[in-house]
Protein backbone atom coordinates (compact mmCIF):
# COMPACT_ATOMS: atom_id res chain seq x y z
CA UNK A 1 0.00 0.00 0.00
CA UNK A 2 1.24 3.25 -0.85
CA UNK A 3 -0.79 6.16 0.73
CA UNK A 4 -0.06 9.82 0.77
CA UNK A 5 -0.82 9.59 4.91
CA UNK A 6 0.93 10.03 8.47
CA UNK A 7 -0.31 7.56 9.67
CA UNK A 8 -3.50 5.28 9.60
CA UNK A 9 -4.95 6.45 12.65
CA UNK A 10 -4.84 9.76 11.98
CA UNK A 11 -6.43 10.23 8.45
CA UNK A 12 -9.31 11.38 9.47
CA UNK A 13 -7.90 14.18 12.11
CA UNK A 14 -5.05 15.06 9.29
CA UNK A 15 -7.70 15.35 6.02
CA UNK A 16 -9.67 17.78 8.87
CA UNK A 17 -6.70 20.00 9.25
CA UNK A 18 -6.08 20.21 5.69
CA UNK A 19 -9.83 21.19 4.91
CA UNK A 20 -9.85 23.80 7.40
CA UNK A 21 -6.63 25.45 6.02
CA UNK A 22 -7.98 25.10 2.48
CA UNK A 23 -11.33 26.72 3.32
CA UNK A 24 -11.35 30.08 5.47
CA UNK A 25 -15.48 29.69 4.62
CA UNK A 26 -15.69 26.74 7.05
CA UNK A 27 -15.31 26.20 10.61
CA UNK A 28 -13.94 22.57 11.28
CA UNK A 29 -14.56 21.32 14.79
CA UNK A 30 -11.82 18.90 15.67
CA UNK A 31 -12.88 17.39 18.76
CA UNK A 32 -16.36 16.32 17.55
CA UNK A 33 -15.45 16.44 14.15
CA UNK A 34 -17.81 18.18 12.48
CA UNK A 35 -17.40 20.74 9.46
CA UNK A 36 -19.73 23.82 10.02
CA UNK A 37 -20.05 26.92 7.91
CA UNK A 38 -17.94 29.70 9.21
CA UNK A 39 -21.38 31.65 10.01
CA UNK A 40 -23.78 28.67 11.15
CA UNK A 41 -26.47 29.02 12.43
CA UNK A 42 -28.51 31.05 9.99
CA UNK A 43 -31.50 32.18 12.03
CA UNK A 44 -34.76 31.09 10.54
CA UNK A 45 -33.54 28.72 8.70
CA UNK A 46 -33.69 25.48 8.31
CA UNK A 47 -30.44 23.90 8.31
CA UNK A 48 -29.01 20.73 6.29
CA UNK A 49 -26.84 18.33 8.25
CA UNK A 50 -25.25 15.15 6.58
CA UNK A 51 -22.53 12.49 7.80
CA UNK A 52 -21.17 9.30 6.45
CA UNK A 53 -17.89 7.68 6.45
CA UNK A 54 -14.71 9.28 5.25
CA UNK A 55 -13.04 7.97 1.63
CA UNK A 56 -16.11 9.74 -0.13
CA UNK A 57 -14.66 13.16 -0.70
CA UNK A 58 -16.06 15.90 -1.78
CA UNK A 59 -19.31 14.37 -0.04
CA UNK A 60 -20.10 15.79 2.67
CA UNK A 61 -17.37 18.02 4.03
CA UNK A 62 -17.26 19.80 0.42
CA UNK A 63 -20.89 20.28 -0.09
CA UNK A 64 -20.98 22.26 3.09
CA UNK A 65 -21.88 25.98 2.53
CA UNK A 66 -24.17 28.26 1.00
CA UNK A 67 -27.03 26.67 -0.60
CA UNK A 68 -25.69 23.30 0.57
CA UNK A 69 -25.78 21.89 3.85
CA UNK A 70 -24.86 23.85 7.48
CA UNK A 71 -22.84 21.05 8.39
CA UNK A 72 -21.34 17.42 7.82
CA UNK A 73 -19.98 15.17 10.22
CA UNK A 74 -17.23 12.33 8.80
CA UNK A 75 -17.22 9.17 10.47
CA UNK A 76 -13.74 6.92 10.09
CA UNK A 77 -12.90 5.52 6.71
CA UNK A 78 -15.80 3.63 5.21
CA UNK A 79 -17.77 3.80 9.13
CA UNK A 80 -21.03 5.65 10.10
CA UNK A 81 -20.24 8.57 12.42
CA UNK A 82 -21.14 8.51 15.91
CA UNK A 83 -24.39 10.23 17.11
CA UNK A 84 -22.24 12.61 19.35
CA UNK A 85 -21.02 13.75 16.18
CA UNK A 86 -24.90 14.31 15.17
CA UNK A 87 -26.06 16.42 17.64
CA UNK A 88 -23.14 18.38 18.27
CA UNK A 89 -23.34 19.18 14.22
CA UNK A 90 -27.19 19.98 14.83
CA UNK A 91 -26.96 21.42 17.92
CA UNK A 92 -24.65 23.38 16.30
CA UNK A 93 -26.90 24.53 13.06
CA UNK A 94 -29.74 24.94 14.53
CA UNK A 95 -31.61 28.64 13.57
CA UNK A 96 -34.91 27.90 15.43
CA UNK A 97 -36.23 26.63 12.12
CA UNK A 98 -34.98 23.03 12.44
CA UNK A 99 -32.60 20.32 11.14
CA UNK A 100 -32.89 18.17 8.20
CA UNK A 101 -31.28 15.26 8.42
CA UNK A 102 -29.93 13.96 4.89
CA UNK A 103 -28.91 9.73 5.88
CA UNK A 104 -27.65 7.68 3.15
CA UNK A 105 -29.40 3.91 3.50
CA UNK A 106 -26.80 2.24 5.21
CA UNK A 107 -27.14 0.01 8.26
CA UNK A 108 -24.78 1.69 10.57
CA UNK A 109 -25.59 5.38 9.33
CA UNK A 110 -29.35 4.79 9.93
CA UNK A 111 -28.78 3.39 13.33
CA UNK A 112 -26.78 6.14 14.29
CA UNK A 113 -29.09 8.68 12.80
CA UNK A 114 -32.10 7.64 14.29
CA UNK A 115 -30.25 7.14 17.86
CA UNK A 116 -29.28 11.15 16.95
CA UNK A 117 -32.41 12.54 15.82
CA UNK A 118 -33.77 11.28 19.40
CA UNK A 119 -31.36 12.35 21.25
CA UNK A 120 -31.74 15.78 19.33
CA UNK A 121 -35.59 15.86 19.99
CA UNK A 122 -34.71 15.58 23.70
CA UNK A 123 -33.30 18.39 23.66
CA UNK A 124 -35.81 20.60 22.01
CA UNK A 125 -34.44 20.19 18.78
CA UNK A 126 -36.85 19.58 15.81
CA UNK A 127 -35.24 17.09 13.31
CA UNK A 128 -36.52 15.54 9.96
CA UNK A 129 -34.76 13.04 8.34
CA UNK A 130 -34.48 11.80 4.77
CA UNK A 131 -33.07 8.53 3.34
CA UNK A 132 -31.37 8.30 0.03
CA UNK A 133 -31.81 5.10 -1.83
CA UNK A 134 -31.12 5.14 -5.09
CA UNK A 135 -28.93 2.15 -6.11
CA UNK A 136 -30.61 0.12 -8.31
CA UNK A 137 -28.18 -2.52 -8.40
CA UNK A 138 -29.48 -3.68 -5.15
CA UNK A 139 -32.49 -5.13 -6.32
CA UNK A 140 -34.33 -7.27 -3.76
CA UNK A 141 -35.16 -4.98 -0.96
CA UNK A 142 -37.57 -7.38 0.89
CA UNK A 143 -34.16 -9.38 1.32
CA UNK A 144 -31.38 -7.14 1.76
CA UNK A 145 -30.94 -3.89 3.81
CA UNK A 146 -32.56 -1.86 1.00
CA UNK A 147 -31.21 0.09 -1.84
CA UNK A 148 -27.80 1.87 -1.01
CA UNK A 149 -27.34 5.90 -0.72
CA UNK A 150 -24.75 6.78 -3.37
CA UNK A 151 -24.72 9.63 -6.31
CA UNK A 152 -28.36 10.94 -5.59
CA UNK A 153 -27.01 12.39 -2.55
CA UNK A 154 -25.37 14.90 -4.19
CA UNK A 155 -28.40 15.73 -5.63
CA UNK A 156 -30.79 15.88 -2.65
CA UNK A 157 -28.57 17.70 -0.96
CA UNK A 158 -27.96 20.35 -3.29
CA UNK A 159 -31.61 20.70 -4.42
CA UNK A 160 -32.77 20.87 -0.88
CA UNK A 161 -30.30 22.89 0.19
CA UNK A 162 -31.22 25.47 -2.64
CA UNK A 163 -34.96 25.47 -1.45
CA UNK A 164 -33.49 25.94 2.53
CA UNK A 165 -32.02 29.30 1.39
CA UNK A 166 -35.80 30.35 0.37
CA UNK A 167 -36.79 29.95 3.90
CA UNK A 168 -38.59 27.13 3.45
CA UNK A 169 -40.16 25.13 6.51
CA UNK A 170 -39.19 22.16 7.32
CA UNK A 171 -41.74 19.80 6.34
CA UNK A 172 -41.58 21.42 2.85
CA UNK A 173 -37.48 21.40 2.77
CA UNK A 174 -37.85 17.16 3.74
CA UNK A 175 -40.99 16.58 1.43
CA UNK A 176 -38.85 18.06 -1.72
CA UNK A 177 -35.32 15.91 -0.54
CA UNK A 178 -37.51 13.02 -0.83
CA UNK A 179 -38.76 13.84 -3.69
CA UNK A 180 -35.74 14.07 -5.63
CA UNK A 181 -34.47 11.08 -3.93
CA UNK A 182 -37.82 8.59 -5.49
CA UNK A 183 -37.00 10.89 -9.11
CA UNK A 184 -33.13 9.83 -9.07
CA UNK A 185 -31.79 6.42 -9.93
CA UNK A 186 -27.92 5.02 -9.76
CA UNK A 187 -25.62 2.27 -10.85
CA UNK A 188 -22.00 1.78 -10.59
CA UNK A 189 -19.16 0.26 -12.39
CA UNK A 190 -15.67 -0.93 -11.58
CA UNK A 191 -12.43 -1.23 -13.11
CA UNK A 192 -10.82 -2.00 -9.91
CA UNK A 193 -11.26 -2.26 -5.98
CA UNK A 194 -10.09 0.66 -4.04
CA UNK A 195 -7.56 0.13 -0.94
CA UNK A 196 -8.71 0.72 2.74
CA UNK A 197 -5.87 2.25 4.72
CA UNK A 198 -6.74 0.15 7.99
CA UNK A 199 -6.98 -3.20 5.40
CA UNK A 200 -3.65 -1.91 3.15
CA UNK A 201 -4.95 -4.17 0.02
CA UNK A 202 -7.97 -3.26 -1.83
CA UNK A 203 -10.99 -4.81 -0.65
CA UNK A 204 -11.16 -7.21 -3.91
CA UNK A 205 -9.35 -8.48 -6.77
CA UNK A 206 -10.29 -8.08 -10.31
CA UNK A 207 -8.34 -9.46 -13.66
CA UNK A 208 -7.40 -7.05 -16.07
CA UNK A 209 -10.09 -8.30 -18.45
CA UNK A 210 -12.79 -8.32 -15.56
CA UNK A 211 -14.84 -5.20 -14.46
CA UNK A 212 -17.62 -5.42 -11.85
CA UNK A 213 -21.23 -4.15 -11.84
CA UNK A 214 -23.54 -3.09 -9.47
CA UNK A 215 -20.73 -1.92 -6.96
CA UNK A 216 -21.29 0.39 -4.03
CA UNK A 217 -19.19 2.96 -2.98
CA UNK A 218 -17.82 1.14 0.36
CA UNK A 219 -15.16 -0.90 -1.64
CA UNK A 220 -18.00 -3.97 -1.46
CA UNK A 221 -18.09 -6.02 -4.20
CA UNK A 222 -21.16 -5.63 -6.31
CA UNK A 223 -23.65 -8.05 -8.00
CA UNK A 224 -21.80 -9.49 -10.70
CA UNK A 225 -18.75 -9.47 -12.39
CA UNK A 226 -17.81 -9.73 -16.49
CA UNK A 227 -15.09 -9.02 -18.96
CA UNK A 228 -13.93 -5.66 -19.49
CA UNK A 229 -15.22 -3.83 -22.79
CA UNK A 230 -15.40 -1.12 -24.56
CA UNK A 231 -16.63 2.39 -22.57
CA UNK A 232 -19.61 2.46 -25.25
CA UNK A 233 -20.82 -1.39 -24.02
CA UNK A 234 -20.13 -0.53 -20.29
CA UNK A 235 -21.81 2.35 -20.11
CA UNK A 236 -24.89 0.75 -21.67
CA UNK A 237 -24.82 -1.60 -19.33
CA UNK A 238 -25.04 0.86 -16.77
CA UNK A 239 -27.69 2.72 -18.23
CA UNK A 240 -29.97 -0.03 -18.91
CA UNK A 241 -29.99 -1.16 -15.29
CA UNK A 242 -31.55 2.49 -14.89
CA UNK A 243 -33.44 2.67 -17.49
CA UNK A 244 -34.90 -0.89 -16.74
CA UNK A 245 -36.00 0.42 -13.62
CA UNK A 246 -37.65 3.34 -14.15
CA UNK A 247 -37.66 4.60 -17.78
CA UNK A 248 -35.75 7.42 -18.84
CA UNK A 249 -37.98 10.33 -20.38
CA UNK A 250 -37.79 13.92 -20.55
CA UNK A 251 -35.49 16.18 -18.90
CA UNK A 252 -32.99 15.09 -16.90
CA UNK A 253 -29.86 16.02 -14.45
CA UNK A 254 -27.34 13.30 -15.15
CA UNK A 255 -24.13 13.00 -12.24
CA UNK A 256 -21.12 10.98 -14.18
CA UNK A 257 -19.29 10.29 -11.38
CA UNK A 258 -15.77 9.07 -11.03
CA UNK A 259 -15.28 6.70 -8.12
CA UNK A 260 -11.77 7.98 -7.15
CA UNK A 261 -8.68 6.58 -8.98
CA UNK A 262 -10.41 7.28 -13.07
CA UNK A 263 -8.86 10.02 -15.27
CA UNK A 264 -11.49 12.76 -16.01
CA UNK A 265 -10.51 11.97 -19.76
CA UNK A 266 -11.95 8.16 -19.44
CA UNK A 267 -15.12 10.08 -16.97
CA UNK A 268 -16.07 11.65 -19.93
CA UNK A 269 -15.79 9.29 -22.78
CA UNK A 270 -18.03 7.72 -20.61
CA UNK A 271 -20.42 10.70 -20.02
CA UNK A 272 -20.72 10.81 -24.12
CA UNK A 273 -21.94 7.51 -24.22
CA UNK A 274 -24.44 7.70 -21.66
CA UNK A 275 -25.62 11.56 -23.50
CA UNK A 276 -26.15 9.19 -26.68
CA UNK A 277 -27.91 6.61 -24.51
CA UNK A 278 -30.49 9.07 -23.55
CA UNK A 279 -31.25 10.60 -26.97
CA UNK A 280 -31.67 7.77 -28.25
CA UNK A 281 -34.45 6.64 -25.31
CA UNK A 282 -36.27 10.08 -26.08
CA UNK A 283 -34.71 11.61 -22.66
CA UNK A 284 -32.01 14.63 -22.78
CA UNK A 285 -29.54 15.51 -20.23
CA UNK A 286 -30.16 18.83 -19.97
CA UNK A 287 -27.91 19.59 -16.63
CA UNK A 288 -24.55 17.48 -16.11
CA UNK A 289 -21.71 16.93 -13.74
CA UNK A 290 -19.02 14.98 -14.60
CA UNK A 291 -16.02 14.51 -12.29
CA UNK A 292 -15.56 12.85 -8.68
CA UNK A 293 -17.52 13.74 -6.37
CA UNK A 294 -19.15 10.64 -4.47
CA UNK A 295 -15.95 8.70 -4.69
CA UNK A 296 -14.68 5.39 -3.10
CA UNK A 297 -11.00 6.44 -2.03
CA UNK A 298 -8.94 5.55 -5.15
CA UNK A 299 -11.52 2.68 -6.84
CA UNK A 300 -11.61 2.68 -10.78
CA UNK A 301 -14.82 3.25 -12.51
CA UNK A 302 -17.82 5.71 -12.24
CA UNK A 303 -21.36 5.50 -11.15
CA UNK A 304 -23.91 7.64 -13.05
CA UNK A 305 -26.71 8.68 -11.14
CA UNK A 306 -29.82 10.37 -13.31
CA UNK A 307 -32.76 12.60 -11.35
CA UNK A 308 -35.95 13.35 -13.78
CA UNK A 309 -36.16 17.05 -13.26
CA UNK A 310 -39.19 18.96 -13.15
CA UNK A 311 -38.98 22.97 -13.33
CA UNK A 312 -39.31 23.18 -9.60
CA UNK A 313 -36.24 20.94 -9.64
CA UNK A 314 -34.45 22.54 -12.45
CA UNK A 315 -34.68 26.15 -11.20
CA UNK A 316 -33.17 24.83 -7.65
CA UNK A 317 -30.72 23.26 -9.20
CA UNK A 318 -29.66 26.58 -11.14
CA UNK A 319 -29.60 28.02 -7.41
CA UNK A 320 -26.86 29.75 -6.44
CA UNK A 321 -24.37 27.25 -4.48
CA UNK A 322 -21.04 28.16 -2.73
CA UNK A 323 -19.06 25.20 -1.32
CA UNK A 324 -15.55 23.61 -1.75
CA UNK A 325 -17.08 21.24 -4.63
CA UNK A 326 -19.71 23.26 -5.95
CA UNK A 327 -19.91 26.77 -6.60
CA UNK A 328 -22.12 28.43 -9.17
CA UNK A 329 -24.49 31.75 -10.18
CA UNK A 330 -23.27 33.62 -6.65
CA UNK B 1 -20.61 -12.76 39.64
CA UNK B 2 -19.89 -9.20 41.04
CA UNK B 3 -18.63 -6.35 39.49
CA UNK B 4 -14.62 -7.23 38.67
CA UNK B 5 -16.36 -9.85 37.26
CA UNK B 6 -18.12 -7.89 34.33
CA UNK B 7 -14.49 -5.77 34.55
CA UNK B 8 -12.88 -9.25 34.11
CA UNK B 9 -15.26 -9.60 30.59
CA UNK B 10 -14.61 -6.66 29.01
CA UNK B 11 -10.99 -7.02 29.75
CA UNK B 12 -11.05 -10.45 28.07
CA UNK B 13 -13.25 -9.25 25.52
CA UNK B 14 -11.25 -6.39 24.65
CA UNK B 15 -7.90 -8.80 24.69
CA UNK B 16 -9.38 -11.24 22.14
CA UNK B 17 -11.02 -8.18 19.60
CA UNK B 18 -7.27 -6.74 19.88
CA UNK B 19 -6.33 -9.81 19.05
CA UNK B 20 -8.47 -11.26 16.31
CA UNK B 21 -8.61 -7.42 14.69
CA UNK B 22 -6.78 -8.34 11.13
CA UNK B 23 -8.95 -11.30 11.25
CA UNK B 24 -12.31 -10.14 11.94
CA UNK B 25 -11.18 -7.02 9.20
CA UNK B 26 -10.29 -10.00 6.54
CA UNK B 27 -13.82 -11.66 7.31
CA UNK B 28 -15.08 -8.16 6.89
CA UNK B 29 -13.24 -7.30 3.53
CA UNK B 30 -15.01 -10.49 2.01
CA UNK B 31 -18.50 -9.47 2.49
CA UNK B 32 -18.37 -5.73 4.17
CA UNK B 33 -15.75 -3.20 3.79
CA UNK B 34 -12.79 -4.02 6.01
CA UNK B 35 -13.24 -2.37 9.08
CA UNK B 36 -15.03 -4.49 11.62
CA UNK B 37 -11.59 -5.33 13.44
CA UNK B 38 -10.69 -1.93 13.63
CA UNK B 39 -13.88 -0.56 14.84
CA UNK B 40 -14.31 -2.82 17.68
CA UNK B 41 -11.15 -2.79 18.56
CA UNK B 42 -11.32 0.98 18.44
CA UNK B 43 -14.64 0.89 20.44
CA UNK B 44 -13.48 -1.56 23.02
CA UNK B 45 -10.14 0.57 24.01
CA UNK B 46 -12.53 3.70 24.32
CA UNK B 47 -14.40 1.15 26.66
CA UNK B 48 -11.34 0.07 28.77
CA UNK B 49 -10.62 4.17 29.16
CA UNK B 50 -14.26 5.20 30.48
CA UNK B 51 -14.16 2.01 32.87
CA UNK B 52 -10.43 3.12 34.09
CA UNK B 53 -11.63 6.54 34.29
CA UNK B 54 -14.94 6.33 35.90
CA UNK B 55 -15.27 3.16 37.73
CA UNK B 56 -18.12 1.25 38.08
CA UNK B 57 -19.76 0.41 41.26
CA UNK B 58 -22.36 -2.54 39.91
CA UNK B 59 -22.26 -5.18 37.01
CA UNK B 60 -24.89 -3.50 35.46
CA UNK B 61 -23.07 0.12 35.66
CA UNK B 62 -20.30 -1.91 33.93
CA UNK B 63 -21.93 -2.53 31.18
CA UNK B 64 -24.52 -0.24 30.53
CA UNK B 65 -21.62 2.59 30.49
CA UNK B 66 -19.41 -0.13 28.35
CA UNK B 67 -22.14 0.07 25.95
CA UNK B 68 -22.40 3.74 25.81
CA UNK B 69 -18.72 4.07 24.69
CA UNK B 70 -19.09 1.45 21.94
CA UNK B 71 -22.27 3.90 20.77
CA UNK B 72 -20.49 6.69 21.01
CA UNK B 73 -16.68 5.36 20.03
CA UNK B 74 -17.56 2.40 17.42
CA UNK B 75 -19.84 4.32 14.63
CA UNK B 76 -21.14 1.53 12.15
CA UNK B 77 -23.94 -0.71 12.73
CA UNK B 78 -21.77 -2.41 15.26
CA UNK B 79 -21.43 0.67 17.61
CA UNK B 80 -25.18 0.48 17.98
CA UNK B 81 -25.75 -2.90 18.02
CA UNK B 82 -22.90 -4.06 20.36
CA UNK B 83 -23.40 -1.04 22.39
CA UNK B 84 -27.38 -1.46 22.97
CA UNK B 85 -26.88 -4.94 23.72
CA UNK B 86 -24.15 -3.79 26.68
CA UNK B 87 -26.49 -1.39 27.99
CA UNK B 88 -29.76 -3.72 27.89
CA UNK B 89 -27.45 -6.06 29.68
CA UNK B 90 -26.97 -3.74 32.58
CA UNK B 91 -30.32 -1.86 32.85
CA UNK B 92 -31.77 -5.57 33.16
CA UNK B 93 -29.35 -6.15 35.77
CA UNK B 94 -29.87 -2.66 37.58
CA UNK B 95 -28.48 -2.12 40.84
CA UNK B 96 -28.05 -5.29 42.01
CA UNK B 97 -24.23 -6.20 43.33
CA UNK B 98 -24.45 -9.55 42.86
CA UNK B 99 -25.52 -11.46 39.79
CA UNK B 100 -26.76 -15.20 40.16
CA UNK B 101 -26.61 -17.33 36.87
CA UNK B 102 -30.24 -16.73 36.02
CA UNK B 103 -29.73 -13.32 36.24
CA UNK B 104 -27.36 -13.47 33.61
CA UNK B 105 -29.48 -15.45 31.36
CA UNK B 106 -32.39 -12.67 31.77
CA UNK B 107 -29.84 -10.02 31.00
CA UNK B 108 -28.78 -11.32 27.58
CA UNK B 109 -32.19 -12.46 26.55
CA UNK B 110 -32.76 -8.61 26.83
CA UNK B 111 -29.68 -7.83 24.93
CA UNK B 112 -30.84 -9.97 22.10
CA UNK B 113 -34.28 -8.33 22.46
CA UNK B 114 -32.30 -4.96 21.99
CA UNK B 115 -30.19 -6.03 19.22
CA UNK B 116 -32.79 -7.47 17.03
CA UNK B 117 -35.26 -4.33 17.75
CA UNK B 118 -33.00 -2.44 16.75
CA UNK B 119 -31.19 -3.96 13.92
CA UNK B 120 -34.52 -5.57 12.38
CA UNK B 121 -32.60 -9.09 12.02
CA UNK B 122 -33.60 -12.12 12.79
CA UNK B 123 -32.18 -15.33 12.98
CA UNK B 124 -30.70 -17.06 9.17
CA UNK B 125 -29.84 -13.19 8.08
CA UNK B 126 -25.95 -13.62 8.17
CA UNK B 127 -25.72 -11.22 10.92
CA UNK B 128 -24.69 -11.38 15.04
CA UNK B 129 -27.64 -12.98 15.95
CA UNK B 130 -26.82 -15.84 14.09
CA UNK B 131 -24.09 -16.35 17.33
CA UNK B 132 -25.71 -14.53 19.89
CA UNK B 133 -29.27 -16.30 20.18
CA UNK B 134 -28.13 -19.64 19.71
CA UNK B 135 -25.91 -19.04 22.53
CA UNK B 136 -28.11 -17.24 25.14
CA UNK B 137 -30.38 -20.60 24.48
CA UNK B 138 -28.04 -22.38 25.04
CA UNK B 139 -27.24 -20.96 28.36
CA UNK B 140 -30.33 -20.55 29.27
CA UNK B 141 -30.89 -24.47 29.17
CA UNK B 142 -27.70 -25.71 31.11
CA UNK B 143 -28.88 -23.02 33.63
CA UNK B 144 -32.25 -24.37 34.09
CA UNK B 145 -30.58 -28.14 33.83
CA UNK B 146 -28.77 -26.62 36.83
CA UNK B 147 -24.91 -26.63 35.41
CA UNK B 148 -22.11 -24.76 37.35
CA UNK B 149 -21.42 -21.72 35.84
CA UNK B 150 -18.08 -22.43 33.95
CA UNK B 151 -19.97 -25.38 32.12
CA UNK B 152 -23.04 -22.98 31.12
CA UNK B 153 -21.11 -20.77 29.58
CA UNK B 154 -18.85 -23.19 28.18
CA UNK B 155 -22.32 -24.66 26.14
CA UNK B 156 -22.82 -21.02 25.05
CA UNK B 157 -19.68 -20.24 23.68
CA UNK B 158 -19.59 -23.21 21.97
CA UNK B 159 -23.18 -22.61 20.70
CA UNK B 160 -22.43 -18.99 19.62
CA UNK B 161 -19.14 -20.66 17.83
CA UNK B 162 -21.06 -23.12 16.10
CA UNK B 163 -23.85 -20.41 14.81
CA UNK B 164 -20.78 -18.66 13.26
CA UNK B 165 -19.92 -21.15 11.42
CA UNK B 166 -22.95 -21.76 10.29
CA UNK B 167 -23.32 -18.23 8.82
CA UNK B 168 -20.81 -19.41 5.91
CA UNK B 169 -23.19 -20.95 3.86
CA UNK B 170 -26.19 -18.39 4.94
CA UNK B 171 -27.01 -15.65 2.22
CA UNK B 172 -26.77 -12.26 4.13
CA UNK B 173 -30.64 -10.69 4.16
CA UNK B 174 -29.36 -7.80 6.42
CA UNK B 175 -26.62 -5.07 6.56
CA UNK B 176 -23.87 -4.47 4.02
CA UNK B 177 -23.34 -7.82 2.72
CA UNK B 178 -26.63 -8.72 1.77
CA UNK B 179 -25.57 -6.11 -1.09
CA UNK B 180 -24.07 -9.11 -2.67
CA UNK B 181 -27.17 -11.07 -2.82
CA UNK B 182 -25.91 -14.78 -3.40
CA UNK B 183 -21.94 -14.02 -3.56
CA UNK B 184 -22.16 -13.77 -0.07
CA UNK B 185 -23.43 -17.20 0.87
CA UNK B 186 -19.66 -18.93 1.58
CA UNK B 187 -18.36 -16.42 3.87
CA UNK B 188 -18.49 -16.43 7.45
CA UNK B 189 -20.24 -13.26 9.23
CA UNK B 190 -17.57 -11.02 11.02
CA UNK B 191 -20.65 -10.18 13.57
CA UNK B 192 -21.77 -13.45 14.45
CA UNK B 193 -17.51 -14.34 14.31
CA UNK B 194 -16.98 -11.26 17.06
CA UNK B 195 -19.80 -12.41 19.02
CA UNK B 196 -18.35 -15.37 19.16
CA UNK B 197 -15.52 -13.91 20.74
CA UNK B 198 -17.09 -12.00 22.78
CA UNK B 199 -19.33 -15.20 24.61
CA UNK B 200 -15.64 -16.89 25.03
CA UNK B 201 -14.39 -13.92 26.85
CA UNK B 202 -17.35 -14.39 29.21
CA UNK B 203 -16.35 -17.96 29.39
CA UNK B 204 -12.90 -17.00 30.67
CA UNK B 205 -14.10 -14.56 32.93
CA UNK B 206 -15.57 -17.33 35.13
CA UNK B 207 -11.80 -18.64 35.35
CA UNK B 208 -9.55 -21.09 33.57
CA UNK B 209 -11.20 -23.51 31.28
Amino acid sequence: MKKLINSVDAIVTDTLRGVAAAHPSLRVDFENRVIYRRNAPHQGKVALVSGGGAGHEPLHGGFVGYGMLDAACPGEVFTSPVPDQMIEASKGVDGGAGVLHIVKNYTGDVLNFEMAAELCADEGIEVASVLVNDDVAVQDSLYTAGRRGTGATLFVEKIAGALAETGAPLAEVARLAQEVNERSRSFGVALSAGTVPAAGKPTFDLSDTEIELGIGIHGEPGRTRTTHREAREIARLAMDAVNDDVPLSGDTLVLLNGMGGTPLLELYIVYGEVAAYLEEKGARAVRCLVGNYVTSLDMQGFSVSVCRLTDELTRLWDAPVETAALRWGR
Amino acid sequence: MDTSFFLAWIKEAATAVQAERDHLTQLDAAIGDADHGANLDRGFAAVRQVLADTPPQTPGAVLVQAGSALIRKVGGASGPLYGTAFRQMGRALGEAPEVTPADLVTALEAAQEGVQKLGGAAEGDKTLVDAFAPAVRALAQAVQDGANLEDALQTATAAAEEGARATVPLQARKGRASYLGPRSVGHKDPGAASTALIFAALRRAAGPA
